[in-house]
C-alpha cells in the first residue's frame, strides 16, 4: 500500500476508535498518532508508559518478566530464583534465546529454572525459611555458581517476605552475593518498572563490589549494555568492536557474568543498545564513576557505519582508523547482500510493534533493503523513547503505543502492509489473515540480526517471509471469485475453475 | 521536591533529566551560573520552570539534586 496522507492516517485512527466507549476512546485516542516530524517532544503527540485499559487486550508483561527475563535472566554463572510459585519461572524459562558459553548446570545456568515452587503453606505462614533452605541446597548441587539472585514474584510482595534479610545472612554465610529484587509482577504498568527495579538492584547491590581494586585498564576499554545476546547478537556486534580496536570489558547482560558487570565501573565508555531497558544503571555510572554513555544502533550497515563512526570519535585515531578497516571490510559483503535481496524486496512496506529499542532501531535495516516502514509502536516505551522514534519515522506514519489487539488488527487490514515485525501473539493472527510476519523479539528462531554479520542473516529471513508463495494460496480454490482466478504458475487454479 | 539529574552536553550547554517522568530537556536558562552561586531558577526548552537551591558550583556533571517545580510545562 502506498504512502497515507496526514489526513488519511488520522482518520483511520479515528475510525478505530469508533468502537469504543466514550471513556475508552478519550483514553486510547492519546496512545494512537499520526507522526509529526516537527513535534520536539512526544508528549505533544503521543501519551505512553500508561496503565492499559481494562477489558482491553494488551501484550505488556509485567515488572518481573522485565527484570528476570530481560535484565538478570542472562547473566549466566548466577542462579536466578524464581521466588514464588512455578507457572512464572516455568513459562518463562529459556524462551528468550540469550546465548551463552558454558557448561549448563555446571558453571552457567541461563537455561534452567530455578524457583521455591510456593504452596499454600508458604502464602499463609511466609516463604523465607523456604528461601533459605533453597539457597543452602543450591550452594551444596551447584558449587560453581558465582552468586544468586532472588526473582520475587507477586505473593512475596503481597504477603511481605523479607527476603533482603534472608538474602543478607544467606550471602554471609556462603560467602557469595544473594541480590533480593523487588520485581513483583503488580508493580508499575508493564516490563518496563522491571527493568528499572533490576537496573537498581544491580547498582545497590553488585556494582560497586569492585570499588577500589586493582585493574589492568587500557585506554579502549568499553562495554556492550543492553544487548541480550539473542540468537548471538552480542557477539556479532562485539566482534566489531574488537576488530576496531576497542576492548570489551562486559557485556551486558547477553552472555555476561557477574565479574564482568561488576569491573564494568573502570571502563571508559558504555556502549548503550536497549536505551529503555539500561538507561537508568549509564545515567547512574555517569554521575558516580563519570563514565560517559552512547547509544548506538547495531541494525543494517548504514547504522552500524553511523554508529562506529561515532563510536570511534569518543576515542584517538589509532581507533578512527580502525573504524573505517572495518566500514571498508564489510562493505562489499553488505553490498553483495543488498544486491542480492533489494531488488525481491524493494518498496514492501512494514508495520512493526514490539518492545525496547527495535521499533525505532531498525527502521535503518529495513531502509537498506528498499524497505518502508509505515507503523511503528512500542508495548512498553516512554516519553523519551518516542522522542528519539519521531526523528526516525517518516512524515504522518502511524504511531501506536501499547496498541492493542483489536487496533493492530483494524490497522493491518487497513494499511495491508507486506510484512509485520511483531510478537509471538500476534504472529498467527496475521499470518492467518494472509499477512506474513516474523517474530522480531527473539528474530524468530533465526538470529543474530546485530552487526554486519547479523544483517545478512536478516536479509535472509525478511526475503525468506515475504517472498514464501505461501501468501498466495491463503484463499482455498473453491472461495476464490472466478474472475478473481488467476493463471498461476502451475495452473491448477484454472483446472478446478 | 523532585529528583532531577543535571548534565552537560558535548557543548557544554546544560541538559535537564527527571526520571520519575523520562523526561529529557535542555535548559535554556539559569538563574545563578557562576563558581560561587550556582543554581536558583532554572527553565527548560519545553517551557517548565524549577528552582534549584542556588549552592556553589558542583564539581562535576551530571548530578543529582532535589528541584522544586514552579511551572510544569503538560
Amino acid at each position: 500500500m502506498s504512502e497515507l496522507t496526514r489526513e488519511e492516517t488520522e482518520a483511520l485512527i479515528q475510525e478505530v476508535l469508533e468502537v469504543y466507549p466514550e471513556k475508552a476512546r478519550k483514553d486510547r485516542a492519546k496512545h494512537l498518532a499520526a507522526n509529526d516530524q516537527s513535534v520536539e517532544q512526544s508528549k505533544k503527540c503521543i501519551t505512553s508508559n500508561r496503565k492499559s485499559l481494562p477489558g482491553v487486550m494488551t501484550v505488556r508483561g509485567c515488572a518481573y518478566a522485565g527484570s528476570k527475563g530481560v535484565v538478570w535472566g542472562p547473566i549466566k554463572d548466577m542462579i536466578h530464583v524464581s521466588h514464588g510459585p512455578i507457572g512464572c519461572g516455568q513459562y518463562s524459562r529459556a524462551g528468550r534465546r540469550n546465548y551463552y558459553v558454558g557448561t549448563t548446570g555446571v558453571d552457567t545456568f541461563g537455561t534452567m529454572n530455578f524457583t521455591s515452587d510456593f504452596q499454600e503453606k508458604d502464602i499463609v505462614f511466609g516463604g523465607d525459611k523456604k528461601l533459605a533452605k533453597l539457597i543452602a541446597e543450591i550452594e551444596m548441587l551447584f558449587p560453581l555458581h558465582k552468586g544468586i539472585s532472588v526473582q520475587s514474584e507477586c505473593p512475596i510482595g503481597l504477603i511481605g517476605d523479607d527476603i533482603e534479610a534472608v538474602a543478607k545472612k544467606g550471602a554471609k554465610e556462603m560467602d557469595k552475593p544473594i541480590v533480593p529484587v523487588r520485581c513483583e509482577g503488580f508493580r508499575g504498568v508493564s516490563q518496563s518498572l522491571g527493568h528499572h527495579i533490576a537496573n537498581d538492584s544491580i547498582r545497590d547491590w553488585v556494582l560497586d563490589k569492585r570499588d577500589g581494586q586493582a585493574f589492568e585498564a587500557t585506554p579502549y576499554d568499553v562495554s556492550i549494555i543492553g544487548d541480550y545476546n539473542i540468537g548471538g547478537d552480542a557477539w556479532a556486534s562485539r566482534i566489531l568492536l574488537e576488530e576496531m580496536g576497542l576492548r570489551v570489558v562486559s557485556q551486558w547482560s547477553g552472555d555476561g557474568t557477574l565479574a564482568e558487570i561488576e569491573k564494568t565501573p573502570k571502563v571508559k565508555l558504555n556502549l548503550l543498545h536497549c536505551y529503555r531497558s539500561m538507561n537508568y544503571i549509564s545515567r547512574h555510572m555517569e554521575e558516580k564513576y563519570g563514565i560517559p554513555w552512547l547509544e548506538y544502533n547495531f541494525f543494517g550497515p548504514t547504522k552500524i557505519a553511523e554508529s562506529l563512526r561515532a563510536i570511534a570519535a569518543q576515542f584517538d585515531d589509532h581507533i578512527k582508523e580502525g573504524a573505517e578497516r572495518v566500514i571498508a571490510k564489510y562493505q562489499p559483503m553488505m553490498e553483495a547482500v543488498i544486491a542480492k535481496y533489494k531488488p525481491r524486496l524493494q518498496g514492501k512496506t512494514v508495520m512493526l510493534y514490539v518492545g525496547g529499542l527495535r521499533p525505532r532501531h531498525v527502521i535503518g535495516a529495513y531502509e537498506d533493503l528498499g524497505m518502508q516502514v509505515i507503523g511503528t509502536g512500542y508495548e512498553f516505551a516512554h516519553n523519551d523513547d518516542y522522542d528519539r522514534t519521531i526523528k526516525e519515522m517518516g512524515n504522518a506514519t502511524l504511531l501506536y503505543d501499547d496498541a492493542t489487539g483489536f487496533e493492530l488488527e483494524e490497522f493491518i487490514k487497513r494499511m495491508k502492509p507486506d510484512l509485520v515485525g511483531s510478537g509471538i501473539k500476534e504472529k498467527y493472527v496475521f499470518q492467518k489473515m494472509g499477512i506474513p510476519l516474523r517474530q522480531m523479539h527473539s528474530w524468530d528462531y533465526s538470529g543474530p540480526y546485530h552487526g554486519y554479520d547479523g544483517f545478512a542473516i536478516f536479509a535472509r529471513d525478511m526475503d525468506m517471509a515475504i517472498s514464501n508463495p505461501c501468501w498466495s494460496k491463503q484463499t482455498p480454490p473453491w472461495k476464490k471469485q472466478p474472475e478473481a482466478l488467476e493463471p498461476t504458475e502451475e495452473g491448477d487454479l484454472k483446472k478446478v475453475a | 521536591m523532585a529528583n532531577i539529574m543535571v548534565g552537560k552536553t558535548a557543548v557544554g550547554a546544560y541538559s535537564f533529566y527527571l526520571p520519575k517522568r523520562d523526561l529529557e530537556d535542555a535548559i535554556v536558562s539559569m538563574e545563578y551560573d557562576s563558581a560561587d552561586k550556582w543554581g536558583g531558577e532554572i527553565r527548560l526548552n519545553n517551557g517548565g520552570t524549577y528552582y534549584i537551591e542556588p549552592q556553589a558550583l558542583p564539581a562535576r556533571f551530571p548530578i543529582s539534586l532535589r528541584a522544586r517545580r514552579l511551572d510544569a510545562a503538560e
